[in-house]
């Protein structure tokens, strides 16, 4: 197959896939065709829709490949599709951004970080799909401990859980002046 | 309608701490515990001559502050500053304004990325839930028992006393299960079954599926009333797998 014949497919491929597409699932379809080969072609599309600043662009996301609109032209697709609000409350974003950073995580201990209950917010969550129970804390009660979902990636552009912004290290955090004191920032990382 | 807004400026009573911290322009570490005290006190009469709701938490911080308060007061002995409670009675609060900042910003930065259905789109819709092809049936838990009771029957009856004591977690189980199934992305009910040798290990084995049924990692179904029970991987199963195995493993995800 000529490289332009792939570049071509995969394209059309994107264009109908319903989410992020793995180069997997594309070398499933291009028979023949190696990993690599797929991958290059994908970087080199991805070039390409950057550098003629088109409509759409070609993310990685969650795992695979996308084709998503322009950031630049966001008000408008807006307009077209009739600006449907989907803002997230303050709550809802602090609350998954525990559990992105912290996961897997029980209630318990998110609400020990937040200082407020989050039962509402985790139920939205997990109607939203944007996290869910992955399995259960070996403690009294055996509370559930949550995680996020590919849907959470996909939200956040995001090509994977390595991929968070770093979190500020507590250290960054106190001003210098206040060094010299004994601040407990020990036991604040991962038990 | 004014008061509902007010009220949800504050997350809490450690959004409110860090808003009057921030206000005063003094620092976390060295917060002025007086002054911030009764600014908060104020805050929280406000509300209640509103008659809003405060919620119990900032009743419990507001509490937490005065005690602070009062032991900042006590000159501390000698002796007296090496004790559980450290030199600075304000530690803990520090350490918990601090922790809740650090999450603040994490999501000032989530907020920031390019969001999907705000910054970006998607030609289709975001993919719906995922539905059973038609002729599949969802397995009752009856159904369920029943295979369960065939596969402890086939077990070796007293053939060998158990001596070694196997520990199986469940969530070892989970992990396993997961692993043969990103194999083969789907298997039979009983093949699960077929290398198991003792009681203790079944449950496990049948407990794990049932976690995993829960937390939709994956689907057990058949294809006619009475059919061999199959399962199968959800899309969810990679962030499963990577999450219940992450505490052993060091790497994330695949």
């Amino acid at each position: 197959m000529e490289r332009e014949e792939i570049k071509s497919v995969i394209e059309s491929v994107l264009f109908v896939a319903e989410g992020p597409l793995t180069i997997q699932r594309l070398g499933e379809v291009l028979e023949g065709v190696t990993k690599e080969e797929i991958r290059s072609t994908l970087d080199e599309l991805q070039a390409e829709f950057e550098a003629n600043r088109r409509g759409v662009r070609l993310v990685e996301v969650a795992g695979g490949y996308q084709l998503r609109t322009a950031k630049v032209n966001a008000d408008w697709v807006k307009k077209f599709l009739g600006g449907r609000p989907a803002r997230m409350g303050r709550a809802t974003l602090e609350t998954l951004a525990i559990i992105a950073y912290r996961q897997p995580i029980t209630r318990a201990e998110i609400e020990a970080i937040r200082g407020v209950d989050v039962d509402g917010v985790i139920n939205t969550l997990l109607d939203r799909c944007l996290i869910r129970a992955v399995a259960r804390k070996d403690v009294p009660g055996r509370p559930f401990l949550y995680g996020t979902t590919p849907e959470f990636l996909q939200l956040f552009n995001l090509k994977d859980l390595t991929h968070l912004p770093t979190l500020k290290e507590m250290a960054e955090m106190t001003l210098p002046e206040a060094a010299g004191e004994e601040l407990p920032v020990e036991g604040i990382e991962e038990r | 309608m004014t008061t509902r807004v007010q009220l949800e400026i504050f997350e809490g009573p450690l959004d409110l701490l860090l808003h009057l911290i921030k206000k005063n322009e003094v620092s976390i570490a060295d917060i002025p515990i007086a002054a911030i005290t009764e600014q908060y006190l104020a805050i929280l009469e406000v509300m209640q001559t509103l008659d809003l709701d405060v919620a119990g938490e900032f009743l419990v911080m507001a509490a937490t502050l005065v005690h602070i308060k009062s032991r900042m007061l006590l000159p501390l002995s000698d002796d007296e500053e090496d004790e559980e409670e450290g030199a600075d009675p304000r530690a803990e609060l520090v350490r918990r304004l601090l922790e809740y900042q650090r999450f603040k910003d994490a999501a000032d930065q989530l907020e920031r990325r390019d969001i999907l259905a705000r910054d970006v789109f998607v030609r289709a819709a975001p993919p719906a839930e995922e539905v059973d092809p038609p002729g599949f049936r969802e397995v009752s838990v009856f159904e369920l028992l029943t295979a369960l009771r065939r596969v402890m029957e086939r077990l070796p009856k007293d053939a060998v006393h158990e001596v070694t004591l196997e520990k199986i977690t469940v969530r070892e189980k989970m992990t396993s299960l997961l692993d043969i199934l990103r194999a083969q992305g789907a298997t039979l009910f009983e093949s699960l079954f077929v290398e198991v040798k003792t009681r203790m290990e079944v449950v496990v084995t049948f407990l794990a599926m049932l976690e995993l049924v829960k937390v939709r990692a994956i689907r057990i179904f058949q294809e006619e009333m009475n059919g061999p029970i199959q399962i199968e991987a959800l899309a969810a199963m990679d962030q499963a797998l990577a999450l219940v195995a992450a505490p052993t493993e060091e790497e994330h995800g695949t």
